[in-house]
């Protein structure tokens, strides 16, 4: 498939701090793409150099297959949503989204058209005469993307756009920037901090660190197969185990990882050990099943363990628990009571739902 | 024993009363004794002669020589606001969009000129553009000139001076309410298309507006209420309203006169208040004096 951008091993400095390290990535036109990271990981940074709001120190950055590095922002054809909205407080909702229809020459009819098509989109056909602030956070969220994407961008581009509002509308705006997304098939790079933003919303997702890449892969593949601890934790809460290879059937591999003693994972869990025999074994804490102590054996691994903390959320709980000298968290659905602190149960999991990495040199498990 | 609703709707007058106090003494009071004095006339012997009299009044509204002098006041504050407009907009530009220590920095060199008094820094200009003045002499050194050149004690000299003396006003103000802009606004209208000057004169200058309009009015109301500057850097032909009334007061003892005639700048000055308030509003000039 065509990539709507490319980036070529771009770099950005701000003096001596490296922002972005030799960065490429392809972003296929019409997908959905997620740079996700924690704050100074460099996606904004990244999606700032796409804009054209800042220079890259290296690197080229194309768009439609032409490089854009001296074009400036205003020649890209780039729908942007900021985090703050950025609405024009002195205009009205109208002009504020005819804006960027000005400077391509669509005046008259053809720009009122098009201003109420967008509006409708974003569900606020009666908010043309009004100015930004009579609107409330969201609408003037869903104002902004109607802005942005009034001129038929070649790529949208949103930063954050989402932070600013409170939970519930978050997930409202989530569901409708994706319809939307679909609907027109624009090419669209999101940056945010938020995992469960990227994994709804993405066809792609790029996690960030540091200012490198860390991982790119569908929703389903980065969460289920991280590719380092750094992801398993970044993305959903994830137990932590330092192991070793006690034996190998055919493809998969026997691993000893306290307090867990022959975890038989299978070959398509465990394919990124390589052979080592000091291994990590990540177990999402979801996939971890707290059960009444001393019930009877339900396949798989468990170990006796003791409920230390209960966060109740309303339709899951988190428990930490504390299983030996060891600390693990379990998110469970509620189902009835849920267990009170101190409550002695059993820990189990399924080694399918397990996943292996190889121990980092020199954190070998003594 | 008095409510808690009684205290606390008496509580903001018990706060105010020190500065309702200071107002109504030092500026209510006296300019009730001005109006009172502009109604009685000047004795032989220049005292004060307690007689009702419209004689002041009759004397500034119907003699063309005052009206001559407000108009070209006027036109002299009006110059001054409008070079104080042209030259603070880009100062205050680069300062609101300078980041950090610096900008810190630059802020304090625009606050420098205030403590030095005003007429020191007037008078400074005799040393620079005077007969003997660093200009003359650097011309006369080079050979461009044999004779010094008259340059100061015309109307573009008190111009000069009244810039000197306001645009740091005008500076702050439209500083602050640039400061008050959110620079992803430009950035938004880039990305839509505009250039950047585009973006500059479709979003950030109507929006600075309050801060423009705050200032030129300062500088306008300082500007035609001074009569330093045109006693120092003006010739004989350059009196603004404000030498009448001080030539009225101090020379002539005619405080009579001069009563009136001060009346008459603060009715001409406050019109011009109460019509920007009316379309403006007071507030932004209080952001930008703190």
């Amino acid at each position: 498939m065509e990539n709507a951008v490319e980036l070529r091993d771009i770099v950005k400095r701000f003096g001596s701090f490296t922002a972005v390290h030799r960065m490429s990535l392809d972003i296929e036109q019409g997908s959905f793409l997620t740079l996700l990271g924690p704050s100074g990981c460099g996606k904004t940074t990244t999606l700032r150099m796409i804009a054209g709001l800042i220079d890259t120190t290296e690197g080229d950055i194309s768009i439609k297959g032409k490089r854009v590095n001296n074009l400036p922002i205003h020649k890209r054809n780039l729908g942007i949503v900021f985090q703050n909205y950025a609405l024009f407080p002195h205009k009205t909702i109208n002009e504020n989204v005819a804006f960027g229809l000005k400077y391509r020459g669509v005046v008259g009819e053809e720009a009122e058209r098009r201003v109420r098509d967008a509006l409708e989109l974003v569900q606020l056909p009666q908010m043309g005469d009004r100015y930004p602030r009579q609107l409330s956070g969201g609408q003037q969220q869903r104002i902004a993307l109607a802005r942005a994407i009034v001129i038929e961008p070649d790529v949208l581009l949103l930063d954050e756009p989402l932070s600013a509002l409170d939970a519930n509308l978050r997930e409202d705006m989530r569901v409708e920037l994706k319809r939307i997304q679909d609907k027109l098939g624009i090419t669209t790079v999101f940056v945010t901090h938020d995992q469960g933003e990227a994994l709804a919303m993405s066809d792609k997702i790029v996690v960030m660190r540091g200012g490198k890449i860390e991982q790119v892969g569908e929703p389903q593949a980065v969460y289920d197969a991280p590719e380092s601890e750094f992801v398993a934790e970044f993305l959903g809460s994830t137990n932590i185990l330092g192991g070793r290879v006690s034996g190998r059937q055919g493809e998969g591999v026997t691993v000893d990882a306290t307090p867990f003693e022959g975890v038989e994972v299978p070959a398509d869990r465990a394919g990124q050990t390589n052979g080592a025999t000091d291994i990590k074994l990540l177990l999402r804490a979801e996939k971890l099943l707290v059960e009444p102590g001393g019930s009877a054996d339900g396949g798989g691994i468990a170990a006796p363990a003791v409920v230390e903390t209960v966060d109740y959320q309303g339709q899951s709980v988190r428990y930490f628990l504390r299983v030996g000298d060891r600390r693990l968290q379990a998110i469970n659905m509620v189902n009835g009571k849920p267990f009170a602190e101190g409550e002695t149960v059993t820990a189990r999991f399924d080694p399918r739902h397990c996943s292996l990495l190889p121990a980092q040199p020199g954190e070998a498990q003594a | 024993m008095a409510s808690i609703e009684q205290a606390e709707r008496r509580a903001p007058w018990i706060l105010l009363s020190p500065a309702l106090t200071a107002v109504g003494l030092l500026l209510l009071v006296p300019l009730v004794f001005v109006l009172v004095y502009s109604f009685w006339l000047r004795s032989a012997v220049g005292g004060i002669d307690a007689t009702f009299s419209f004689n002041n009044w009759a004397e500034v509204l119907g003699d063309r020589f005052y009206r001559d002098i407000l108009l070209q006041t006027i036109k002299i504050a009006l110059i001054t606001t409008v070079v104080c407009a042209l030259a603070g907009y880009p100062a205050a530009y680069f300062i609101a969009r300078v980041k950090g220590v610096n900008r810190g920095f630059l802020l304090l060199l625009l606050m420098l000129p205030f403590w030095v008094s005003y007429i020191i820094r007037t008078m400074s200009w005799i040393n620079i553009l005077g007969v003997s003045g660093a200009v003359n002499s650097l011309l006369q050194a080079m050979g461009i000139v044999t004779d010094p050149i008259q340059m100061l004690y015309n109307e573009t000299t008190v111009v000069l001076g009244l810039v000197h003396y306001l645009l740091p006003f005008m500076i702050l103000n439209i500083y602050v309410s640039l400061d008050g802009i959110d620079t992803t606004l430009e950035d938004a209208a880039h990305s839509l298309g505009a250039t950047r000057w585009q973006a500059f004169t479709e979003v950030t200058l109507p929006l600075s507006m309050p801060g423009l309009g705050a200032g030129a009015l300062l500088c306008f109301v300082l500007g035609a209420g001074t009569y330093i500057t045109p006693i120092i850097l003006g010739g004989p032909r350059d009196a603004m309203f404000a030498n009448l009334v001080f030539d009225a007061i101090i020379t002539q003892l005619d405080w009579p006169l001069g009563a009136a005639l001060s009346l008459a700048l603060l009715v001409v000055l406050g019109t011009v208040v109460v019509v920007y308030n009316r379309f403006a509003g007071l507030g932004q000039l209080a952001k930008g004096l703190g």
